[in-house]
């Protein structure tokens, strides 16, 4: 099994956009180590006969009543966002300046 | 008169005030007078509503006047914990990220709560995103448990739990991803189920992981859960997930149970959920509770689990992983906090990030790591595809343990509530509370905890009832007849055993 280093945290967080201090890095490289090391028992006994389950009472085909429903208004919305403009949210730039 | 109001269970409240005896809005207010006596010492609550309480009080008692057919519970005061939203009222998750914001809508349980005439007390305090053991990864501080102010509550749901223990609320609502309704009822004193999975909406719920998730009942006798699960559940075209079949007679159940007979009933104790790792006062307490249930005529079976031995390992996969995924919606744009970075170019990636940097705690930032992790190219089917595999043959181990058994049991908890403190620097140790409580999740089964007795340390132990899926009646049947055993034998209620909390004024 890989070791989840100090590199491999910092890649995996920039992954789940998460800006990590160096001290928060060196802390989770170390816990994160010990928590993977024991997780890991579950391939001891997960042999290809086993057939994964990803959910504990499967249902198929869930429907509903095909019929409208009023959304919620805009301006309840709008009132819990960080910036909101012209009954829109306002965001930074998407796109970085080489892209 | 005001204490009584406070010490009744909400069965007897709701009796109470349906006769005319007592009104909403004085059991309402004997509950906020209580909240506002011991709270500063509790912290069981993040965000009180005593005007919004008090005027749905109101108004149940001026419907009832004028002769209105009233639900059971109309009327009697309920705490909900902050994961579930409100519209109106804040709602954080014990998270940061999150501080300040209010909902535009209800939960769907929240919805039926109101439906009911139930007055909403407030929002009661738990570990962010509910992960946690303790309510110590709470970024609003922890709460303490009414036996012992300097020990844990338990976790995630330490605010409902606490709450109920102190009798600031005579209902709470809870939700368990592995545990976080169970093993705070454990370590408080208290009573908590865990529906089989899709029996109560979690349309509303702020996600940890959806396939875990599951909504429930947090009180201090097992009728009342009976009551409350019976208005929050059944089924709710929002959740694709809701069982479709109605939540069935669990009061009925309960009050069957509570006549005492068990004859005829099989009792599976689960040999990996007990001896070594489980505290002694526990293991005794569990052993007493048996012999009861012997007493009482049910058969008692010895079952094997095997697969459990790997629940926690696989829980701790996939939570992770769900957990990663439900909480990419935290990105600074359409709710909550937003942090830009202090240099460079302010672009919505790298405003994300900062955002979550400083909106997340330890724990939320560690089980996102690790589930992105566990989620990434190259370890998917070592790490996730595994856990899955290992889900599976929790499953096929449940089958065969009720196919010898109409109900499961154990202790909830391996431990008494321990020292603030004691396990937030060791992860692994804090996960090792839920080791009894994550299988039903696994399966989806249901699961109620009660209070079973005082171990050596003078804390509270907890007892646990698993039945298959569907079959919630069993646990409160079960549940119940073990509760009459027991207070007959204590000769009234555990928490009657529960030191006085020192009242502000």
């Amino acid at each position: 099994m890989p070791t989840l280093d100090r590199d491999e945290v910092a890649r995996v967080a920039a992954l789940a956009r998460i800006d990590l201090s160096d001290a928060e890095l060196d802390r989770l490289a170390g816990e994160l180590q010990v928590i993977v090391a024991s997780v890991e028992k579950v391939s001891e006994v997960a042999t290809p006969d086993v057939p994964a389950t990803s959910h504990p009472l499967p249902l198929t085909n869930v429907m509903r009543e095909d019929a409208p429903e009023a959304p919620l208004a805009v301006a309840d919305v709008l009132a819990g966002a960080p910036a909101a403009q012209d009954g829109k949210f306002a965001v930074p730039q998407i796109l970085g300046e080489d892209a | 008169m005001s204490a009584d109001l406070t010490r009744a269970s909400a069965a007897d409240l709701a009796a109470r005030i349906a006769a005319g005896e007592v009104s909403s809005v004085e059991v309402t207010g004997a509950h906020l007078d209580r909240i506002a006596a011991v709270d500063g010492a509790v912290n069981a609550f993040l965000h009180v509503d005593a005007e919004g309480a008090l005027a749905t009080a109101a108004e149940v008692d001026r419907r009832r006047a004028a002769g209105e057919q009233l639900a059971e519970l109309a009327g009697v005061p309920i705490a909900v914990k902050d994961v579930v939203v409100t519209k109106g009222l804040p709602t954080t998750a014990g998270s940061k990220i999150l501080e300040g914001w209010i909902p535009p809508y209800d939960a769907t349980l929240v919805e039926r709560l109101k439906a009911a005439g139930l007055p909403i007390l407030g929002k009661t305090n738990m570990d962010e995103f509910a992960m946690g053991s303790s309510t110590e990864h709470s970024a609003y501080g922890n709460t303490s448990n009414p036996w012992d102010l300097t020990r844990i509550p338990g976790g995630s749901g330490g605010g409902s739990a606490a709450a109920v223990a102190a009798f600031e609320a005579p209902l709470a609502i809870g939700t368990d991803t592995g545990g976080s309704i169970r093993q705070p009822g454990a370590v408080t004193g208290t009573v908590g189920v865990k529906p089989t999975y899709g029996g109560v909406s979690r349309y509303g719920l702020i996600a940890m992981a959806s396939s875990l998730d599951q909504a429930g009942p947090v009180t201090r006798t097992v009728l009342d859960s009976a009551l409350l699960h019976e208005l929050i559940g059944g089924h709710d075209p929002r959740d694709a997930t809701s069982l479709a079949e109605p939540v069935g007679s669990l009061a009925a159940a309960a009050r069957a149970g509570a006549a005492g007979d068990l004859s005829g009933v099989r009792v599976g104790v689960i040999t990996e959920l007990g001896g070594e790792g489980y505290q002694d006062g526990v293991s005794a307490r569990f052993a007493e509770s048996i012999e009861l249930l012997r007493g009482a005529g049910a058969e008692i079976v010895e079952v094997s689990c095997p697969s459990f031995d790997y629940a926690l390992a696989a829980y701790y996969l996939i939570m992770p992983a769900e957990a990663s995924s439900n909480l990419a919606k935290f990105d600074g744009m359409r709710f909550g906090l937003r942090v830009e970075p202090t240099e460079g170019l302010v672009t919505a990636e790298r405003v994300m990030g900062a955002t979550r940097g400083a909106g997340f705690g330890d724990e939320v930032k560690r089980r996102i790591i690790l589930g992105t992790y566990a989620l990434s190219a190259g370890y998917y089917d070592a790490y996730y595809g595994s856990a899955q595999q290992v889900r599976t043959l929790i499953q096929r181990d449940f089958d065969a343990a009720f196919a010898q058994a109409d109900v499961l049991v154990s202790p909830t908890a391996p431990t008494t509530a321990f020292p603030l403190g004691a396990k937030l620097d060791d992860p692994l140790a804090m996960y090792l509370n839920d080791v009894a409580t994550i299988p039903a999740n696994l399966a989806g089964v249901p699961g109620l905890s009660l209070p079973n007795g005082l171990a050596e340390d003078g804390l509270p132990t907890g007892f646990q009832v698993l039945a298959p899926a569907r079959a919630d009646d069993r646990v409160y049947r079960v549940g119940a007849a073990l509760e009459a055993l027991l207070e007959a034998s204590w000769g009234g209620p555990l928490l009657d055993h529960a030191p006085e909390l020192e009242v502000a004024r």
